[in-house]
């Protein structure tokens, strides 16, 4: 029987490593993600998980660790935030470009200066063309068992990329909520034997083969189109091991996005990570003074979930994407890209930015967007430069 | 410590026909230790001459399987293969860095450190070219003073950085110095290192004709000048104790060194040395080996063999 538990964000990717009996840890401490790395310890330490801590001098290396482990067969896993990520970028790409399966959480947290330790998701964005599949998590529980699942999706031998789980600072990292955790019998007969992975490269002097040398333009394109077949591939993969994690959890997750209440809506607001549980509450409000509103929440951004979002939002009067980042001189980059992928349908797209660096983004603010949406359509104006939401001085 | 030569396998992991120049020390290198580890071990590679000497996909020169990796990033991919061997229970292979001055004295040095300080069971060769000979002979904080590189157009004001007794002062338990020069010192060395568990540093000396200006067939020469002169002592640090090497022995009289204009005089880098900066390099000499006896003699009255 599964269990319930109040854990932090923090600690249910903490759990959802230990379940899926990851071999290799190797990781750097950084605010707010260091309570994962603590919590592993722990796990390791007291002999609950049978792994090796590899403990690091710095991100750069905690990745280098987690390829190495992963060439070798073994199921690697780290965790970071922010500067963090930047630092280990260089071996986020060689991890994404070299199809390393792992898994990596990311607790998403601003880039300074200024200093700021709380979220926004331009650390995780930046990095959204490396190879990596890229999952946004609402809640606590969506964390743990977007740490299970994306084991299984990564070794898969349709995938073989790596796999980041983004959760919010604070919000999510250090905020206990009752999360079930599944049985380890449960998780055991989901996941593949860790190690027994023979793909795409191991090393073994019995079978010598080079990964990563120099490779002429004659072959080069192969290798990047090798990874765009794996990201295909994932958009079937990642609804599969949803639904298998349904048949053992009860929990289903059978869609690249999650559609609250879009069918009949007119007015689509497109948004990711831990506000989505904000923005349904306003769904939920507006519904019942009678507007016909929806939120889609893209729960994976790479690989792009098209098709879904075309389907949806296709026929509606308007749609409206929440960025929580930004793209200076352009536009929130969720935006750029939901209104690219709507190309062709007539279907006008506005952005909205807020939430950075931690800016609380309220059940308000959501209403407010909604309602913007609503009266745009109405008077059917064009879309407008991103509106920046919650600004303390609005121009 | 000597071994005959008949002990070493006729097996070769440096297969024929790779992109290295001729007269390449760093395939001299890898071909001895392939010998000495007998093909029982993994390569994890940074950025250096070791990935174009390789050779391009679908190919490889290398009999042994390799890790390309980051160019900061050796020591801690090794230190992760390293541990996915471990729980994979494959505790019979050898995970080896290979990486040159670059990516070992500097952009790797922070993972380098960290790796020896953790002990982490790898062996590390630093194969020193001294410079960055990959992108076309620019300084590294390992190329001797008075070199020109195409970086110190009018020679290196500084001297060369001491890596091997940086990472002795991490307290590791193996750190040697070696040359290409001296082969079978080095296979010597090599098993010595595979023989014991923890992080082992080897820091193999590697006249580059190509970087040092010098006729491809002269890099043995070249190798063993730098060690008759002694600007390049061979020693070990066997868990704390440090050995001299029985090549260097006679060395520790300055009367038996080469002088350095002799090594000198081969290389054009060193064309346009001036009288002031020879001084300095015999300076740098006589104060690394007043270091080595002061070395010798606190080994001595550590109570332990020498
Ligand atoms: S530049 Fe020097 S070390 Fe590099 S491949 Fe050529 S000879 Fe060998």
């Amino acid at each position: 029987m599964a269990r319930t538990e109040i854990l932090t964000g923090n600690y249910a990717v903490a759990y959802g490593a230990k379940l899926s009996r990851v071999q290799v840890i190797s990781a750097y401490p950084i605010t707010p993600q260091t309570s994962i790395v603590e919590k592993l310890d722990e796990f390791v330490e007291s002999g609950e998980l049978d792994a090796r801590y590899v403990r690091v001098e710095s991100e750069h290396s905690a990745m280098a660790a987690c390829i190495g482990a992963a060439a070798t067969g073994a199921r690697a896993f780290t965790a970071t935030s922010s500067h963090g990520l930047m630092y280990m970028s260089e071996l986020v790409w060689w991890a994404g470009l070299g199809k390393f399966p792992l898994v990596m959480a990311v607790v998403c947290r601003a880039l300074a200066p200024p200093w700021s330790i709380w979220s926004e998701h331009n650390d995780v964005l930046a990095h959204r063309d490396s190879g990596w599949i890229i999952f946004f998590a609402e809640d606590n529980q969506e964390v743990l068992d977007l740490i299970i699942q994306s084991y299984r999706i990564c070794e898969d031998e349709r995938v073989l990329q790596p796999v980041m789980v983004a959760l919010d600072a604070f919000i999510l990292s250090h905020t206990s909520t009752p999360v079930s955790i599944p049985e380890q019998s449960d998780v055991d007969g989901y996941l593949p034997p860790p190690g027994s992975r023979r793909k795409p490269f191991i090393l073994d002097i019995e079978n010598p083969l080079t990964h990563g040398n120099l490779t002429y333009p004659e072959y080069f394109m192969e290798f990047r189109y090798e990874i765009e077949k794996s990201m295909n591939s994932a958009r079937r993969v990642i609804v599969e091991a949803g639904r298998r994690y349904g048949e053992i959890t009860g929990r289903y997750y059978d869609s690249l996005v999650e559609d609250y209440r879009c069918s009949d809506a007119d007015v689509v607001l497109v948004n990711v990570g831990s506000s989505s549980g904000d923005a349904k509450e306003a769904v939920d409000l507006l519904r019942d003074e009678g507007y016909r509103v929806g939120l889609l929440k893209l729960r994976a951004i790479r690989p792009f979930p098209f098709e879904d979002l075309r389907r949806i939002c296709d026929g509606k009067r308007y749609i409206g994407v929440f960025d929580r980042n930004y793209s200076f001189g352009y536009g929130g980059i969720l935006h750029c890209e939901v209104s690219s992928a709507l190309s062709g349908i007539k279907v006008p797209v506005q952005g909205f930015v807020g939430g950075l660096g931690g800016r609380d983004v309220t059940v308000d603010n959501y209403v407010n967007i909604f309602k913007t949406l609503i009266d745009m359509a109405d008077r059917g104006v064009e879309p407008k430069p991103p509106l920046w939401v919650g600004l303390r001085e609005v121009v | 410590m000597s071994i005959p030569i008949r002990s070493l396998t006729l097996n070769e992991y440096l297969l024929p026909g790779n992109a290295a120049c001729p007269g390449c020390p760093a395939t001299m290198g890898l071909r001895m230790l392939g010998k000495a580890l007998e093909g029982k071990y993994v390569l994890v590679i940074p950025a250096c001459c070791s990935t174009i000497i390789e050779g391009p996909y679908p190919k490889s020169s290398y009999g042994v399987p390799v890790l390309n990796i980051a160019f900061a990033a050796s020591p801690s991919a090794a230190a992760g293969v390293k541990a996915g061997f471990e729980v994979l229970g494959k505790r019979d292979v050898h995970v080896v860095v290979w990486a040159g001055d670059g990516g070992t004295a500097d952009i790797g040095m922070a993972s380098l450190s960290g790796a020896a300080e953790r002990n982490d069971d790898i062996i590390y060769v630093c194969y020193d070219n001294e410079a960055y000979m990959n992108t076309g002979i620019q300084r590294s904080s390992a190329t001797p003073y008075a070199a020109w590189t195409t970086t110190t157009i009018t020679g290196k004001g500084e001297h060369k950085k001491n890596l091997p007794m940086i990472m002795a002062a991490h307290g590791i338990p193996y750190v040697a110095t070696a040359s290409v020069a001296y082969p079978l010192d080095f296979v010597a060395k090599v098993r010595r290192a595979a023989s014991i568990r923890g992080m082992r540093y080897i820091h193999l000396h590697c006249p580059c004709p190509t970087g040092w200006r010098f006729p491809s067939d002269k890099t043995v020469e070249v190798g063993r000048l730098a060690v008759q002169t002694g600007l390049w002592p061979l020693y070990e640090i066997d868990h704390g104790i440090f050995k001299l090497s029985d090549i260097c022995k006679p060395l520790l009289d300055k009367r038996n060194r080469k002088p350095i204009e002799e090594y000198i005089k081969i290389q054009g880098r060193f064309s346009r040395v001036s009288k002031e900066q020879l001084a300095e390099l015999e300076r740098y000499v006589e104060s690394l080996w007043n270091e080595i006896a002061l070395m010798i003699e606190k080994s001595k009255t550590s109570g332990a063999a020498g």
